[in-house]
């Protein structure tokens, strides 16, 4: 039971891992921009686990609910909410160069674009 | 014990698929996983007590993310072409972050413990206070729009500077109607004219997407939702317009002109909020001195600030949006 509590922090792990090799190992320059939105989905998680509270509920106070009520915490989801509209602002700007780069290489590739650069 | 059975099979999946995009060498393919493991995403935050959280990520994540990529995808290559093996330096690299990460969260609070340190910190102090000086029920609102405003208001701008990156590096060419006729650009652009079914259904759809998220706009003070969301629910619906008829007609229906002035207007209209509490003697983003009243002061300010946000965040998606569209048909 103990490690079934901490079961969303290994998923958290295993998304940060599989995010990180994606954008190391893929040279092609858009396989990297989905890991980093892999690798950022990973941190949302983090985040947002750390909002739960056993037995409450979304942190609207509504009129008449029992006083003891228990609400999640507030914090993380705010900061999480933002970084989300954030995260597609820069990987709109990401994909951006990428065209750019294909349009002056004619290839997204890295290991391509850098035989090209040598030559030069 | 049904909610939790159905988190691990929500966060297995999200490794499943989390795999499947590494493993997969058409990029195509890559993209609509992605699209499926924000929605994994959004159903994982829903269960985890964040619904304000969930709605974003199923608007921008799922929805727009996707349909940016695909544009990019159209413009660039749709094969992924790196070599199937290449150094060690990667997978090392993540399996020592990998570790570090496991051996740091075995100590970690287990999920839900309400003795865990981040919930007994300022967390308590929003959760009681928001009642008494701001009287919103949405505590997200009123601490993303109102306690901590200065954040708010920056994420607005690095939207609105991301946007004017993406618009300098993919050009805003005035349309040159003497080169190029209508006919011609329709030819070239993609869209669903020639589909009647998706173009009629679709059509029929993005009236109530509008409305929707206009409501999650007026209604983010009571209920999840707010300027992020509304903006992403309603850039949506304009863009769902424009894949069905072209971006030709996206761009007759809402002009470019106007999404300028949203992606301008709502980070001054943000900022301006700022400016008028420190004209009636307040601090700056300080809403209370608004009014006679401090709680109306509060409630007039957050419904003014969120929608700058509303309106930057739907200017500058729908913007983007139609910077890949048009360099697609150049």
């Amino acid at each position: 039971m103990e490690l079934l509590g901490l079961y969303n922090y290994f998923v958290f792990a295993v998304l940060l891992m599989v995010g990180l090799y994606c954008i190391l190992a893929r040279t092609n320059i858009i396989k990297s921009l989905i890991g980093l939105t892999i690798f950022q989905g990973a941190v949302f998680l983090l985040y947002i686990s750390m909002d739960k509270i056993d037995g409450g509920t979304g942190p609207i106070i509504l009129e008449g609910a029992p006083a003891d009520t228990i609400y999640a915490n507030p914090l993380p989801q705010v900061l999480i909410l933002t970084a989300i509209v954030v995260g597609i602002s820069t990987t709109a700007l990401g994909l951006a160069v990428a065209v750019r780069i294909r349009e002056a290489y004619g290839t997204i590739e890295e290991d391509e674009i850098q035989e090209m650069d040598r030559e030069q | 014990m049904m909610t939790i059975v159905f988190s691990l099979f929500l966060l297995t999946m999200l490794v499943l698929v989390a795999v499947a995009i590494l493993r997969t060498e058409n990029l195509f393919t890559a993209v609509m996983l992605s699209g499926i493991f924000s929605l994994l995403m959004a159903a994982n935050f829903f269960v985890l007590d964040a619904a304000d959280v969930a709605l974003t990520e199923a608007v921008i994540g799922a929805g727009i993310s996707t349909v940016l990529f695909l544009g990019a995808l159209a413009l660039t290559s749709e094969k992924d072409r790196s070599p199937p093996v290449g150094s060690w330096v990667p997978l090392i690299s993540a399996s020592a972050l990998g570790a570090v990460i496991i051996y740091a969260v075995m100590q970690a609070p287990r999920l839900g413990d309400p003795n865990a340190v981040v919930h007994n910190h300022v967390a308590p102090w929003y959760l009681e206070k928001t009642p008494e000086l701001i009287d919103v029920p949405n505590v997200v609102t009123a601490v993303l729009a109102s306690f901590r405003g200065y954040d708010t208001l920056g994420e607005v701008f690095v939207v609105f500077i991301a946007c004017m990156g993406v618009m300098s590096l993919l050009g805003r060419v005035r349309p040159r109607k003497d080169s190029i006729k209508l006919t011609e650009y329709e030819e070239r652009s993609r869209n669903l004219r020639h589909h009647l079914i998706p173009r009629i259904v679709g059509k029929m759809l993005v009236p109530f997407i509008v409305l929707f998220g206009l409501y999650v706009q007026f209604h983010g003070d009571f209920g999840p939702g707010g300027g992020f969301q509304a903006g992403g629910l309603i850039a949506a619906g304009i863009i769902l317009y424009s894949l069905l008829e072209g971006d030709w007609r996206g761009r007759e229906l809402v002009p470019e002109w106007f999404t300028s002035l949203m992606v301008a207007m709502g980070a001054l209209l943000y900022a301006g909020v700022g400016v008028v509490c420190m004209l009636k003697g307040g601090h700056f983003l300080n809403y209370s001195v608004l009014f006679e009243d401090p709680i109306k002061g509060q409630h007039i300010g957050i419904l003014l600030v969120e929608l700058g946000v509303g309106l930057t965040v739907t200017g500058v998606m729908i913007t983007v949006f139609h910077a890949f569209a048009r360099r697609g048909v150049r």
